[in-house]
């Protein structure tokens, strides 16, 4: 019975269950900053969950938002599977929106080659600004973390001059109020709605497909093999015969794509033109950042991804009922998800410690004393 | 404007004399990381540390009417986040470079949130570090403004150049950081307490990044905006690895980003024929061909981002 209770608590299903315990600490951690305001948690959050799930329409909402995270969470998946850390979504989003927004503003052909093309231009423009980091590290051995984060800054700058000018909307160009935004795709390139009054758009079923696409990839083809031995041991990759730098470069190649399509299902799907307010995240909402942290909560796995989009999603949509309800600012949110980043990274330590506990467990189960012994001894 | 105007002897003067005053957050936040990571530790959270020295500096001489108590709220909130940096790098051994931007996000979002509720609106002080003069030495033409007119930060910051040389070449501590940097295991061997010689270098970058926040908030720019940063934060990391990890090296390199942001605002002063947004754009770009160029000429700490483990 002990035996059977110790298997239960010592399996790999548990871990799991790690990164829920990781955010239920960055909740009880928001809990503490929401007191030290003057709000009552539980207020704070009920109003969250309602403005999350509280009807119909919130749903949908926090579904939408799930979209561009998820998409976004894949690339993270794919480029922290080969130890390449990505933190550049926001620009590849955003020139991925830039070039697809361009391409469907210039053309005048049908809806049904319009579309597709779109979706892969801006997955082109996406895989673009991640290459430019991934030959950058496997050429020239610069930190990737460094060079993404720049990579966005200058993203951010072409974005604001582009919708700023020779991409703004001519109507706006002569209006007083000058809003940086382009003019307004024609309605036979906008993704079909699902559910047409309300905003849920043929991105979900986009990024659903792409999803287990990515684990196919990931799991089951040679490609996410070399991908991950690259991650796992990049000098046992090398013996092995992986030409260690190119699968660097496809990864953070795919995890800019990634974010790309996301940019350009957000303008095809969404909103029918390319918009920003003038802050660096105007346009992406945070969705690069988000949607690390949703990779993580997921695992960094690709069907992992899926929940942890949807929950991220919650978070989002949640937290402008918040802010209406109780006057809490939805930066919030950002607070939080920085805490899930830290708790989740963190947790990652009571992962390794079952995993010697669950092989000294099998170690000492073992019949033969001999080897037993010296396995032990070096573990 | 035509050009001549540009290069006159006032306008050099200017972009020099800002070009100086522009470069101590990177000299405080760069120094403060170069100390973490010669010890072994990748601490990304800058940027976050940054944004809430530059918030709770602000906030608190606003409150005060008293920036040495605002730079003192920035120490503390500086201490703090880099504490947890300390103990979630060291202690729970959590990658670093993921665990780093967790600090980043969570300092984006939650000086906005404390600025949203506690200030609410855009404000400009007055009473922050004003620029002094230095008797005699600031009358001096050319040099006069631009090395001796500038805010008590300024002089501070390159005041710590030569003082964390000393403190990483010439004491028993420096050697302890560099040796837990290179060789952890050699230096436990030796008696060296690896865990706490990062605690103390992790949390004393927090505190220099909460410094380098309080510089912009109360010193340089005399505001807090929300995300006010824009990345410097990690142009102070990058600036680590430009400089070779030495302190004079590092120096060099905020040198040449803060002249390149002085051009730059000038530049938009002016109103060069350039958009400015590729003006703005020039110090990231700046970055990455600076981190092409020097990575692999230098090497850095061996240990660097490996949790310390006893065996």
């Amino acid at each position: 019975m002990k035996d059977y209770l110790n298997r239960i608590i010592l399996s790999k299903r548990v871990d799991g269950f790690l990164p829920l315990l990781a955010a239920l600490a960055a909740f009880i951690f928001g809990a503490i900053i929401l007191l030290i305001m003057g709000t009552n948690p539980l207020t704070a959050y009920r109003a969250m969950f309602n403005g999350a799930f509280g009807n119909q329409n919130a749903l949908v909402e926090t579904i939408v938002k799930a979209i561009p995270l998820l998409l976004i969470a894949l690339g993270i998946c794919i480029a922290f599977r080969a130890k390449v850390t990505n933190i550049g979504a926001e620009g590849q989003m955003i020139v991925g929106a830039l070039i697809a927004t361009a391409f469907g503003l210039a053309v005048n052909w049908p809806g049904w080659l319009v579309i597709p093309m779109a979706m892969s231009i801006g997955f082109l423009g996406g895989a673009l600004w991640g290459a430019i980091p991934g030959a950058l590290k496997a050429y020239f051995n610069v930190n990737e973390i460094l060079s993404t984060v720049m990579m966005n800054a200058i993203a951010v700058q072409l974005m604001n001059y582009l919708l700023g000018g020779p991409m703004m909307d001519p109507q706006q160009a002569t209006a007083l109020g000058k809003l940086p935004e382009t003019a307004r795709l024609s309605s036979a390139y906008h993704l079909p709605r699902l559910m047409p009054p309300t905003r849920l758009h043929a991105g979900l079923i986009i990024a659903l497909v792409l999803a287990v696409l990515v684990y196919f990839i990931i799991f089951h083809t040679t490609l996410g093999y070399r991908i991950r031995a690259v991650g796992l041991n990049p000098f046992a990759s090398r013996y092995g015969g992986i030409r260690v730098r190119r699968q660097i470069v496809i990864a953070l190649l795919l995890s800019g794509a990634m974010a790309g399509l996301a940019g350009a299902i957000q303008v095809y799907g969404l909103n029918y033109r390319m918009i920003t307010d003038g802050s660096p995240t105007g346009f992406t909402a945070s969705a690069g950042y988000n949607g690390i942290v949703t990779a993580l909560f997921g695992g960094l796995h690709p069907l992992g991804a899926i929940p942890a989009s949807f929950f991220f999603g919650a978070l989002l949509v949640g937290a402008n009922s918040m802010q209406r309800m109780t006057q809490v600012p939805s930066a919030f949110v950002t607070a939080l998800n920085g805490m899930v980043v830290v708790f989740v990274v963190s947790a990652a330590i009571w992962r390794e410690l079952r995993e010697r506990k669950r092989r000294l467990a099998t170690v000492s189960a073992a019949p033969v004393p001999t080897p037993a012994v010296q396995e032990s001894g070096q573990a | 404007m035509d050009s001549s105007q540009i290069l006159s002897v006032t306008v050099i003067v200017g972009i020099l004399s800002a070009g100086i005053r522009l470069a101590s957050p990177y000299l405080f936040a760069a120094i403060g990381e170069m100390f973490g990571q010669r010890s072994g530790v990748l601490n990304l959270g800058v940027e976050g540390q940054m944004l809430m020295g530059a918030f709770f500096a602000f906030y608190y001489t606003v409150q005060t009417g008293n920036p040495w108590l605002g730079l003192l709220a920035a120490v503390i909130v500086g201490a703090v986040m880099g504490f947890a940096m300390a103990v979630v790098s060291i202690r729970w051994r959590a990658v670093q470079g993921i665990s780093g931007i967790g600090f980043f996000i969570f300092g984006v979002g939650m000086s906005e949130l404390l600025f949203k509720s506690l200030l609410g609106e855009v404000k400009i002080i007055n009473n922050g570090f004003n620029p002094i003069n230095i008797p005699f030495l600031s009358n001096i033409p050319f040099l006069g403004p631009i090395f001796f007119q500038q805010n008590l930060m300024t002089y501070m910051a390159f005041l710590l150049v030569p003082i964390s040389w000393f403190i990483l070449y010439k004491t028993t501590l420096g050697l302890k950081i560099r040796a837990v940097g290179e060789n952890p295991h050699a230096a436990d061997t030796l008696g060296v307490n690896v865990a706490g010689i990062r605690y103390l270098t992790v949390t004393m970058g927090g505190v220099m990044s909460g410094i380098a926040g309080a510089s912009l908030s109360i010193a340089n720019l005399n505001v807090f905006q929300e995300n006010m940063t824009a990345g410097m934060g990690f142009i102070a990391v990058a600036l680590v690895y430009f400089g070779g990890w030495r302190p004079l090296g590092v120096m060099f390199g905020a040198l040449l980003f803060s002249m390149v942001m002085a051009l730059q605002l000038f530049m938009q002063v002016f109103n060069v024929t350039i958009p400015p947004e590729f003006a703005i754009m020039l110090p990231y770009i700046l970055t990455i061909v600076v981190l092409v160029l020097t990575v692999g000429r230098v090497r850095g700490p061996s240990a660097l981002t490996e949790p310390f483990v006893r065996e």
